[in-house]
């Protein structure tokens, strides 16, 4: 894991979005154990009080769960993934268009620039 | 845990600290940022009892600070002078037998981690690694404050990450507090609790990290340039 963050952003919230693309991305399974608190901390290069704020975090989203002397869990519920994919997908498509239309591209532009990237370039690049 | 009431330090005629009045609680890692000069190390001294405040109080744990608080307190020198004929073998042995509160085996799992051989005489270590093991003398104490003045100064970046990833490593944030001062701020900003800047003898700000990143949207730096202008 990459030990950047940005700054001037909350790290513990940085680590939330990290963690929960590793969900989406299914690096992290369902029901998989996270490392402890003190592990994270070491591998993302952060406070562990950071760590332990992130998975309070990411607990009271039910993202994961902790369970009493055995650490935290990512939940087993597959509708929580299915909420974090829609989110996730939001997020990016809302800042993508928004990029694209400060940059002077209409939206029939921006729809049709897409359907012929994902049909000509994006098929190969898969 | 650390409380500063209206301290005023001086040294002769100059003025070190200012009334400075401070609240440190436990759990915490703390950075305490400020130019050559301004008090940084004057504060530690305070708290470490190797120095009196002219006027006012520092209280630690709720008693005065004195010569009796370093069985409380891990104080690691800016200074880099040591025992050249030990080994660093000899040198743990040396603090195990100075402090009560010296964990032997916390020390050798810190070595470990720090990849120092307990063999190697301190005077033919580099200075890279009389750093390393400055932060196994000072965090193989169970000590319930840990002082660290410049522990990353002068020291290439590979030195000053595995510093801090042993920072990370082998805090008790349960018990412990830390008060680290430094002028490498990038390479500490994720592992901080809390930034307090002084400047000129005064402490000119004091805040959560996380706070200052979620309230008014800056990192340490911009929140220190910000400040200083």
């Amino acid at each position: 894991m990459a030990d950047i963050f940005h700054s001037a952003e909350p790290i513990y919230l940085q680590l939330a979005e990290r963690i929960k693309r590793q969900i989406v991305r299914g690096e992290l399974q369902l029901g998989e154990k996270l490392p402890s608190v003190r592990d994270m901390a070491l591998k993302a290069n952060v406070n562990p009080n950071t760590v332990q704020r992130t998975y309070r975090e990411l607990e009271g989203l039910k993202i994961v769960e902790s369970k009493r002397g055995q650490g935290t869990f990512v939940t087993v519920d597959e509708r929580v993934l299915q909420a974090i994919r829609e989110e996730m997908k939001e997020t990016e498509i809302s800042q993508f268009v928004q990029v694209m239309r400060e940059m002077g591209y209409s939206d029939d532009e921006i729809k049709a620039g897409l359907d012929s990237y994902l049909t000509e370039k994006g098929a190969s690049e898969q | 845990m650390i409380l500063f009431q209206q301290v005023t330090k001086i040294y002769r005629q100059k003025v070190a600290l200012d009334e400075v009045n401070l609240k440190l609680s436990r759990g915490k890692i703390i950075g305490l940022v400020g130019e050559n000069g301004s008090g940084k190390s004057t504060m530690l001294k305070l708290i470490a009892g190797l120095a009196y405040p002219t006027r006012g109080e520092v209280l630690v744990n709720g008693s005065k600070a004195n010569r009796r608080v370093a069985s409380t307190v891990s104080y690691l020198s800016e200074l880099d002078e040591y025992y050249r004929f030990y080994n660093v073998k000899q040198m743990i042995k040396f603090y195990a037998s100075q402090f009560p509160d010296f964990d032997l085996k916390k020390a050798y799992e810190i070595l470990t981690f720090m990849k120092l051989d307990p063999e190697s005489k301190l005077k033919e270590l580099s200075k890279g690694n009389r750093g390393r093991l400055k932060i196994v003398l000072s965090l193989a104490r169970n000590a319930p404050i840990i002082l660290m003045d410049e522990p990353l100064s002068g020291l290439d970046p590979m030195v000053r990450q595995s510093i801090v990833k042993g920072l990370i490593s082998f805090i008790d944030l349960e018990k412990q507090l830390v008060l680290i001062t430094t002028h490498e701020i990038r390479e500490v900003e994720n592992i901080l609790d809390e930034v307090i800047a002084i400047k000129d003898g005064t402490i000119i700000g004091h805040h959560n990290v996380e706070q200052l990143r979620e309230e008014q949207k800056l990192g340490i730096v911009d929140w220190l340039t910000t400040i200083y202008e």
